[in-house]
């Protein structure tokens, strides 16, 4: 018997039993499954977008003054929008780009494993899943309850939504940077400062300004915290981001699509387009940066 | 823009580079750069190296020997302070520096470091253009001058004998170099801002024998004008290049597993191979143990 | 000859904290400034919390700790409770995770055990593009396109189960392209990217040790993974879901547009509701006194829910992944 067995077992060398293939063969088809239902939604989106996009897409467009709803999609463009989404995105980089990276040196260059620096990165994590509604409500009522709406309230909500996400980025890229690298600067008399200023943060440049760029582009497309913050509804450009209402591409969208006008509709579409169009630049310039320059997060 | 510390007591000039090479050690002894007593350092509760008493001359090369974890590694850091940059280092006992206290209070770690320099054992140029490596040790120390940063790129990276390889790109990554060019870089770095001493841990382990027997003949030509102390796990290398050695051992306390290092015996190169006093330093250098 | 130097006592030569008295004035103030940057965090995690329950004292003062969680909220009559809004919130939540949840895992393992290293850039920069889509435009087309086309798919499931016991309930009239399961497929699609990045990550901590010892006894892949990989993981998968349910629980503007904007406690998923930050963004512009205060006092309850989500969330992974280190 047992022999008989044993000369079974050496000479079966098929495929495990039909069953056991079965689920396995199963299986991968319901992970390849999960990919293309993921596919599908993610294509139609940017199908529609492009479809209904591209049409009214044009200088005069993205430059022209916004008309009421009610006109038909020729008329006007989404200037206000465009200009105030530059307007406050970049006061919001410039806001919370430099303060996440000196963040972010604290975190790995000084704090080291001591328990403030452990709480703080942990705090920096949580805060990245504050939804950006609260920042909006926050800056409300922090900031414009006393100096009313305006695109610095928007730049400073953007920037509280931003921070702990460069935080954390800039974080991982301080910390890809070899020690020996700190040690020969050490070595040559340079002070802690100059040592990360001149040679760690160049080293680490690359990854952190892809890093920065994704959150940018996050940035850019976030409606929630304007609502509150720099109100919208403008018709034409405020070209003076501190002072007085402002509106930006996401706001625009969000009051074009609960619109029953076509023409506010088709703007609306447009406007979508060139928000996707900004953030899709923002990630490929984000990926060649990582390509290009940074030599150690490879 | 940080000037060299005020509150520095001011560490002596090194003698000028004038003084001809020194072939041989019976003659005068120059004068002692380092002076060693009773040196024990601790990391946190662990002594790393224990009782270490020895006097480095100037314009020589010394060359600290031993197995791993005797110690020759943690001495040759305490020289320029690289160990404050471990949390819960503590040195304990003399140590003198050109008859400066180098671990008193109001000495600065940074000065220090511009006087004593340091060549490590993976190659570390930095990720910016051969000439920015070479120029950063100037830089930090506040020289602007353009023409006077280029006389001293050049002036380093010859003594380095590196020139004539890099002559032609000096503005390209020092990363595109190879590991013994890479070395080379990092000696003509640290000799840029032409400190005092220059210590060596194991400069030239990484590298391959051509690109080591380049690194020693360096260190030969650089003992006129600095004083060289370097660690190897080498024994034909130190018998090479170095005038005198130290070599270090490992002291197991008893049933712990602690492992502290231990100067053994200092002496002239050739003593210490040829004609140890102590049984462990024979054991070693006949190749018997470590 | 040397100097006779005076006897030294021992420095502690530890952190340059010791020597900050000799430290030149710039590398002292980079570190201020460093940590100031730092504890930039706390502070405005601290003022959130402060301005914004500042700015609804009046909303919990008029309605109480009962009225707060009461059924009805009619601005017109004064009446602010926000039961319908936590269980619109809890319902959408709860639809994104269960259609999420198994399509992320299998993206998840997908790129970690079945797809080759040169496929799987593709692979990840789709999912990558997913969470590139703005909320707004999600929003958007979600009520101009995908909300009319399921109102049909709704329509006839409706009318399938009408009267049928428990699934009508669920799945019968009333019916409308903007409803709560509408919300929730739209919230599946937004919370994927990221409950796929962190359960791979967490994936890929297991050691290929375990998944070649599972196949050297001949598993096949589907068994070397509920044997090896899921226990493995489950830790930090159960953080990454949860970090999902935080993102979920979140999301606004998307939800606000397709969501139906009727704030109402029913059964039917296929009706009309409202979530807590979508009434927040469609009230907020009119709302006056007690209502704005409301709506504030509704961020609050928010903040207060996605905090401890994370916290819990951030706990569970960081356990599983220092289980994991010490394995």
């Amino acid at each position: 018997m047992a022999a008989d067995t044993g000369q079974q077992r050496k000479a079966d060398l098929r495929e495990p039993a039909g069953w056991r293939r079965a689920k396995n063969r199963i299986a991968t088809i319901l992970m390849v499954l999960s990919f293309v239902v993921v596919i599908i939604p993610l294509g139609f989106v940017l199908v529609t977008v492009v479809a209904k996009g591209a049409s009214i897409i044009s200088w005069s467009f993205l430059t022209s003054s916004i008309p009421p709803a009610v006109l038909p999609a020729n008329f006007g463009g989404i200037g206000p929008a465009v200009l105030g989404t530059i307007e406050i995105v970049a006061l919001a980089t410039v806001m919370a780009v430099p303060l996440g990276i000196l963040g972010a040196i604290y975190l790995n260059e000084y704090g080291g494993n001591g328990l403030l620096a452990r709480f703080i990165g942990f705090l920096s994590d949580v805060m990245t899943g504050v939804p950006s509604i609260i920042m909006g409500l926050f800056i409300y009522s922090l900031w414009v309850v006393h100096f009313g709406y305006s695109g610095l309230a928007g730049a400073f909500a953007l920037g509280c939504l931003m921070l702990p996400v460069v935080i954390r980025s800039s974080y991982e890229m301080l910390r890809l940077v070899p020690n020996t690298l700190r040690e020969g600067a050490y070595a040559l008399g340079a002070t802690k400062a100059r040592v990360t200023m001149t040679v760690v943060l160049p080293a680490a440049l690359g990854g952190i300004v892809s890093g920065s760029l994704l959150a940018v582009a996050r940035a850019a497309g976030e409606t929630a915290p304007l609502i509150f913050t720099i109100l919208g509804g403008l018709l034409s450009a405020n070209t003076n981001p501190f002072s007085g209402a402002n509106t930006a591409l996401p706001l625009q969208i969000f009051s074009n699509a609960s619109q029953p006008y076509t023409g506010a509709q088709a703007r609306g579409w447009g406007a979508a387009l060139t928000l996707i169009a900004i953030a899709f630049i923002l990630m490929i310039v984000a990926r060649i940066v990582t390509a290009r320059f940074s030599r150690y997060s490879r | 823009m940080e000037e060299p510390q005020q509150t520095v007591t001011n560490l002596p000039r090194p003698a000028s580079a004038s003084q001809p090479p020194r072939t041989q050690l019976d003659g005068p002894v120059g004068e002692t750069i380092f002076d060693v007593r009773n040196v024990s350092i601790w990391y946190g509760a662990f002594k790393a190296v224990t009782d270490v008493s020895l006097a480095i001359h100037e314009n020589e090369i010394t060359a600290f020997i031993g197995s791993s974890g005797s110690g020759k590694t943690t001495v040759l850091r305490s020289f320029n302070r690289m160990n404050d940059l471990v949390p819960g280092a503590r040195v304990d006992g003399e140590m003198n520096y050109r008859g400066q206290a180098l671990y008193g209070g109001g000495v600065s770690p940074t000065a220090v470091r511009r006087r004593i320099g340091m060549v490590f054992q993976k190659p570390n140029p930095f990720p910016k253009s051969i000439y920015d490596n070479v120029a950063y040790g100037p830089r930090i120390n506040g020289e602007r001058n353009k023409a006077k940063l280029n006389e001293i790129v050049e002036r380093s990276l010859r003594q380095a004998a590196l020139w004539d390889e890099v002559k032609n790109r000096l503005n390209t990554s020092g990363l595109s170099l190879s590991g013994g060019q890479a070395q080379r870089l990092c000696i003509a770095r640290t000799i840029a801002v032409e400190p005092d001493v220059v210590l060596m841990d194991e400069p030239a382990s990484a590298l391959d024998p051509i690109a080591t027997g380049k690194i020693e003949d360096l260190m030969r030509e650089l003992k006129s004008q600095y004083t060289i102390i370097i660690v190897t796990h080498n024994m034909q290398q130190a018998t090479r290049v170095s005038d005198r050695t130290a070599f270090f051992s490992v002291l197991t306390e008893g049933d712990s597993d602690t492992r502290t290092g231990v100067l053994v015996e200092y002496g002239p190169t050739e003593q210490i191979f040829q004609d140890p006093t102590d049984p462990r330093t024979q054991a070693y250098v006949t190749g018997r143990m470590g | 000859m040397t100097a006779t130097a005076p006897a030294d006592q021992p420095t502690r030569a530890g952190s340059a904290g010791v020597l900050s008295a000799k430290r030149p004035l710039g590398d002292r103030t980079f570190q201020i400034v460093a940590l100031a940057a730092g504890l930039l965090v706390l502070v405005i995690l601290v003022l959130i919390a402060a301005t914004t329950t500042d700015q609804s004292t009046s909303w919990f003062a008029k309605e109480g700790i009962t009225g707060i969680f009461s059924k009805t909220w009619n601005p017109t009559a004064n009446q602010f409770g926000a039961l319908s809004f936590l269980f619109g919130t809890a319902v959408t939540a709860i639809i994104a995770l269960i259609l999420a949840v198994p399509v992320s895992l299998g993206i998840a393992l997908l790129l970690t055990e079945v797809v080759p290293r040169r496929w799987a850039r593709p692979v990840v920069y789709v999912v990558d593009l997913l969470a590139v889509v703005p909320s707004v435009v999600w929003g958007l087309w979600g009520i101009l396109v995908f909300a009319p086309w399921l109102q049909g798919i709704y329509s006839s499931i409706g009318n399938f189960f009408n009267g049928v016991p428990v699934l009508g309930n669920l799945f019968g009239p009333p019916t409308d392209g903007a409803s709560f399961f509408t919300a929730g497929i739209i919230l599946a699609f937004m919370i994927t990217p990221i409950v796929t990045s962190l359960s791979r990550e967490v994936i890929a901590t297991v050691p290929t040790m375990d998944r070649e010892g599972a196949y050297a006894l001949g598993a096949t892949r589907l068994e070397m993974i509920r044997g090896v990989v899921l226990p493995h993981s489950q830790g930090g998968i159960v953080g990454a879901v949860l970090l999902g349910l935080g993102r979920a629980v979140g999301e606004t503007i998307a939800v606000a547009l397709v969501i139906g904007s009727s704030a109402t406690i029913t059964s039917h998923l296929f009706a009309p509701g409202y979530t807590m930050p979508a009434v927040i963004a469609n009230q907020f512009g009119e709302a006056t006194g007690v209502w704005k205060a409301g709506l504030m006092g509704l961020g609050v309850l928010l903040f207060v829910f996605t905090i401890i989500i994370n916290v819990v969330a951030r706990g569970v992974v960081e356990r599983s992944a220092r289980r994991g280190r010490g394995a």
